[in-house]
């Protein structure tokens, strides 16, 4: 019964795909849609410090710090895109995001 | 054994909160969750050896990003039942699409090996006898000292950037002009009137 790297492996690809699917059950609340790639973001630093810690090489930790960084800049980018859409619309529906015509 | 227990304890609560997180009606509640999961996260890395990103995680995540979303979700007065309209009707293809990318990815996670070269020669193993932390700096400092000076810029890009999308002045408020207020001259602000007696001024 000891944990192997496959277990870790595992535990990472489901979170991944719930976080997938967080995108698409939510499509249209743009926060939960924040939150599901913090869960993609976190599934794949699950899978750099399994890497890490089996192969008994420290650089994927750093990787792991700097996916950290981005993460937390992402978010709040994101969220402050958010606070200015809502101050200027007065909703968050993503569907209702079509300005500029794409 | 007891390592294999806390696992799946840990990846247990892990996906549990997660699944949470996308089908909470409440967004307070998803945001909760999430810093479940951030915490249970934590402690499998603890498990994998890697203590300086589990408290990382508990800090900087659950410290302050979430409690960013927290803020956000609770400021926002949006009818956030409104926005799960329709959820029954993508859920079918939300479901298969995760289920096919689950089976592909269990797939990879089933089916790879390792080159026989790779694992010996790993570029920087960890130092036996110092800390992960200690080890980590030791790493981040040397080799890695351009990607640790990029990160804090994206960092400080990223302040910036949230700074100077959500600072809006309103015109609608008075406010204290002090260059103003100091360079009033007793030309401007003082005016000497001889008032004849009775009469007042006008």
């Amino acid at each position: 019964m000891t944990v192997g790297l496959s277990h870790y492996l595992t535990v990472a690809a489901v979170l991944f795909t719930i976080g997938v699917f967080g995108i698409f059950l939510n499509r249209k609340n743009v926060i939960v849609i924040l939150m599901s790639i913090e869960l993609l973001l976190l599934a794949v630093n699950i899978n750099l410090v399994a890497f890490s810690s089996f192969h008994g090489d420290l650089v994927g930790q750093v990787f792991t710090l700097i996916v950290l960084t981005v993460a937390a800049a992402e978010a709040a980018i994101g969220l402050a895109i958010v606070v200015v859409y809502f101050r200027n619309r007065g909703t968050i529906d993503v569907a209702d995001i079509d300005h500029l015509k794409g | 054994m007891l390592t294999a227990l806390f696992f799946y304890l840990f990846a247990i609560v892990l996906i549990g909160a997660a699944v949470m997180v996308v089908s909470a009606k409440n967004p307070v509640h998803a945001v909760l969750y999430l810093i479940l999961a951030f915490f249970n996260a934590a402690g499998l890395f603890v498990l994998l050896g890697a203590e300086f990103l589990a408290m990382i995680l508990v800090v900087v995540y659950v410290g302050a990003v979430m409690v960013l979303f927290l803020f956000v979700v609770m400021m926002l007065d949006v009818n956030f039942a409104e926005l799960r309209a329709g959820v029954l009707k993508i859920l079918p293809i939300g479901l298969v699409v995760g289920l096919l990318l689950l089976f592909e990815l269990l797939f990879v996670v089933g089916a790879w090996v390792t080159a026989p070269t790779l694992v010996n020669d790993a570029p920087a193993p960890p130092p036996a006898e110092v800390s992960n932390t200690k080890a980590l700096g030791q790493l981040l400092y040397t080799d890695y000292v351009y990607l640790f000076e990029a990160a804090g810029l994206i960092l400080l890009v990223a302040m910036i950037g949230a700074i100077v999308l959500t600072l809006h002045h309103r015109r609608d408020v008075k406010r204290q002009n002090i260059a103003d207020q100091v360079a009033r001259s007793p030309e401007t602000a003082v005016e000497v009137v001889q008032v004849e007696t009775g009469r007042g001024l006008q």
